[in-house]
């Protein structure tokens, strides 16, 4: 029984070719139906792209590690619709590079947190968790309203995002920086050009309610407000609501 | 170091390091609006010392041609110390994250301390700059103990040791200053992971050129697990890193796949650092040092074939078991299960190769604490394979799954396995390779042996009970039919149990610190080790083989 193993142990290149022929395999039969398999991933119409705020406030998201403690996938369990909304749908993350479903609850859920609190509270919130929750574990993000947000670059970093599949057009990438300005500051000329590109649903709003600087508390609220409301198709179809 | 490499190899590293410079000033002067060239100085600054010590000794003899009769364990020695360094800052991280969550002010409103930075510092402190040194270092040396061969030549080990460590500094600092895939395990951005395929290349190059040079026919089960390691983590690392950055000069990137896919890919390269990077790179560890301190042979050769193939097969497809119940399709998640189930056989052929292994030499397990901490790493395997088999199936993973659980089961491998592991091959291979009659203390082993294992002890108790109270709370409903527990209640049960952790994992540290002045002292002692004192045999002699 072992005399192919003996020959295999004596020829380095034979087990190198062996070690990678065995541990390919089981990738290449889950992954790569991923792509081809039409029912992986939910066709909706209504499902719209971040905008250029939201893109810097996921941004901030990820470079605070807030995954590390908070997930954005709703499971379909009953305590977990009950708890956080209706179970995550793939098409909901279509256009997340990367995704951030998240592994750890250490806080809670996130995928329906949109719209769920005030601009407010999330300021008030992120300043110091604690000042609204007063058992809460997480950090104190005071720098957010201290550092304006970066959006002078957004442009490249949407037509980044446009290279690796997010349909960005080329209008929405020439005015990416003015789109981020005019989503927070609702009353400057910028601001109709947010709603015309990204839909009239579009959070148009003073987020950390100083109009005075574009903060990274104004994108990462934004942000906030807009998880679970990329598309309707969780909470209005027929097929979010069995279990 | 610089006098042991001969003329051209200086001459070689000197190109090697001043082309590194470059790119460090390129990085530094064309990202000096973004956070790379905070790392293109970093970069500049590294390369740039070790160009200018090595410019400094280019002049030098060359070295003494006696060497290549000798094994060249220099790059094993600097290993052993970085090591060791890696694994003091990663654990000492560890107890401040494990403090944040019972007194979350401790970030002091800096930004870089805040849980969200420093946990991956913390992770991939213990993972890639602990861990991964000492693969390196343990895998240079029973690589040529087991070939029977000197390293093929003295630049290119230095190369992957140093250039690795620069990846674990990038990968470190870029998370304090905000820089971050987002991937667990897979944090650092595209040019360090850039730089980290090219050092893997030459890593690997290392052993294919070491084995061509074998005078021992065998290639030795050590070895079919350091190379699984080195391919099987490549081919992970390059297709879970794959992004388009937004510019030349920015450290941003965004990952190619998105959501669903992007998930499955995130979640089979993650568990596939767990599975040949903290397990089959630490069982080839465990294949060497093992039979070695305990003067045995393997028991099987049989069961380490199956062990072997079984791992590396199976472990491939076990990924999906991290995304149960979420919008993964139900069959990828079946199939993850599956494997994940069936994987415990493999596992378990290894756990119990290495404890039958140490009949007949159970007394030493008694009295030397060093085997004692390799036995213990073997038991901590088994029951850890267990939990994750268990833990993978899809009614118990509602349970445990997001829950301080999946923590506890992964400080169960990580501090039971890969620590134990490596601190007794460390204190196995320091009086080898230095020719020491022992360590320092024996004493200072016991003591850092019981630290260990209560440490682990605390830590593994207290999040087991926290993940299940929790994962209980969030599906507890009352009569009325409502949910009983709000989240914030939840949290508010975990309190003791999050100091308790800081607890455990602050003895582990303690005990980790033990190991460092041990072996540093060891190192230091300066008495010669009488010849027949050297267990570590020169390379005419004939080498353990595995029992047949």
């Amino acid at each position: 029984m072992l005399g192919w193993h003996r020959k295999i142990e004596r020829n380095a290149i034979g087990l190198v070719l062996g070690i990678i022929g065995v541990a390919s395999i089981g990738g290449i039969v889950e992954i790569a139906p991923l792509f081809t398999i039409g029912a992986t991933v939910e066709t909706v119409s209504d499902m719209r792209v971040y905008t250029p705020l939201e893109v810097a406030g996921r941004n901030i998201y990820m470079r605070e590690g807030c995954y590390a403690c908070h997930s954005q996938m709703i499971r379909t369990l009953r305590d977990e619709v009950e708890r956080y909304g209706p179970y995550s749908l793939a098409v909901e993350s279509q256009y997340d590079h990367p995704h951030l479903w998240g592994s750890k609850r250490t806080g809670p859920d996130l995928a329906r947190l949109g719209n769920k609190y005030s601009d407010t509270w999330h300021v008030t919130h992120l300043y110091n968790p604690r000042d609204v929750v007063p058992e809460s574990k997480m950090p104190a993000y005071r720098w957010l309203l201290r550092d304006t947000a970066r959006i002078d670059d957004l442009g490249a970093h949407l037509a980044a995002l446009r290279a690796v599949g997010v349909p960005y057009t080329d209008e929405m990438i020439a005015n990416a920086s003015a789109d981020a300005f005019g989503q927070a500051n609702p009353d400057s000329s910028e601001a109709g050009g947010v709603s015309e590109r990204y839909g009239a649903g579009t959070n148009v709003r003073l987020f950390d309610g100083d109009a005075e600087r574009l903060t990274e508390m104004d994108a990462l609220v934004a942000y906030l407000q807009i998880l679970g409301g990329l598309t309707d198709v969780a909470r209005t179809a027929d097929l979010a609501q069995e279990d | 170091m610089i006098a042991q490499l001969t003329r051209d190899e200086r001459a070689l590293a000197i190109v090697i390091t001043g082309a590194l410079a470059t790119i460090g000033l390129a990085m530094a002067a064309g990202g000096r609006n973004d956070l790379m060239g905070s790392h293109g100085w970093i970069v500049l600054l590294l390369a740039g010392a070790v160009l200018i010590a090595l410019m400094r000794g280019y002049d030098g003899p060359d070295p003494d041609p006696e060497r290549l009769s000798r094994y060249y364990d220099d790059p094993t020695k600097v290993g052993v110390f970085l090591t060791l360094t890696w694994g003091v800052v990663g654990m000492a991280f560890g107890v401040w994250v494990a403090a944040l969550l019972a007194w979350p002010d401790l970030t002091f409103d800096a930004g870089w301390a805040s849980f969200g930075r420093i946990r991956p510092a913390h992770t991939s402190g213990v993972i890639f700059g602990f861990g991964g040194n000492a693969l390196i270092a343990t895998s240079f040396h029973v690589l040529q103990r087991t070939t029977r061969a000197r390293l093929p030549d003295q630049l290119s080990p230095w190369f992957v040791l140093l250039g690795y460590n620069l990846f674990c500094v990038l990968a470190a600092t870029g998370y304090f200053m905000g820089m971050t895939q987002s991937r667990e395990y897979a944090e650092p951005e595209w040019y360090a992971d850039i730089w980290l395929v090219i050092v893997w290349v030459v890593y690997f190059a290392i052993y294919l050129r070491t084995l061509a040079r074998r005078t021992e026919p065998h290639i030795y089960v050590a070895n079919w697990y350091y190379m699984a390691f080195i391919l099987v983590v490549a081919i992970l690392h390059i297709v879970n890193n794959l992004a388009v950055p937004v510019s030349l000069f920015g450290a941003k990137s965004y990952s190619l796949f998105s959501g669903v896919q992007d998930a499955m890919t995130q979640w089979w390269y993650g568990h596939n650092a767990v599975a040949f990077f903290l397990t089959a790179g630490f069982l080839g560890m465990m294949y060497y040092y093992l039979p070695k301190r305990a003067g045995r042979p393997i028991f099987s050769y049989r069961l380490s074939i199956i062990s072997f193939w079984g791992i590396t097969f199976m472990y491939m497809w076990a990924g999906s078991h991290h995304l149960h119940y979420t919008a993964l399709p139900h069959w990828v998640q079946t199939l993850g299960m599956a494997f994940s189930v069936v994987l415990l056989v493999p596992s378990w052929a290894s756990a119990a190769n290495a404890l039958l292994t140490l009949n007949g030499a159970w007394h030493k397990v008694r009295d030397d604490a060093v085997l004692r901490f390799m036995m213990l790493a073997a038991i901590f395997y088994g029951l850890t394979t267990f939990e994750g088999s268990f833990m993978a199936i899809r009614p118990v993973n509602a349970l445990s799954h997001y829950t301080d659980w999946t923590v506890g089961h992964v400080h169960a491998g990580a501090l039971g396995w890969v620590a134990m592991i490596t601190f007794g091959s460390l204190y196995a291979l320091v009086p080898w390779i230095w020719k020491r009659p022992g360590l320092y203390s024996r004493r200072l082993v016991e003591v850092h042996f019981w630290l260990a294992l209560s440490g682990t002890i605390v830590y593994v108790f207290a999040m087991w009970n926290s993940g299940i109270i929790q994962g209980l709370m969030w599906r507890t409903y009352n009569e009325s039919g409502t949910l009983t527990y709000s989240f914030i209640d939840s949290l508010v049960a975990m309190h003791p149990y999050y100091i308790a952790r800081t607890l455990g994992g602050t003895l582990f540290l303690l005990g980790a610190l033990c190991a460092a002045y041990n072996i540093f002292m060891t190192v230091r002692m300066r008495v010669p080790a009488p010849d027949d004192a050297i267990s570590d045999a020169p390379a005419s002699r004939p080498q353990l083989q595995a029992g047949e």
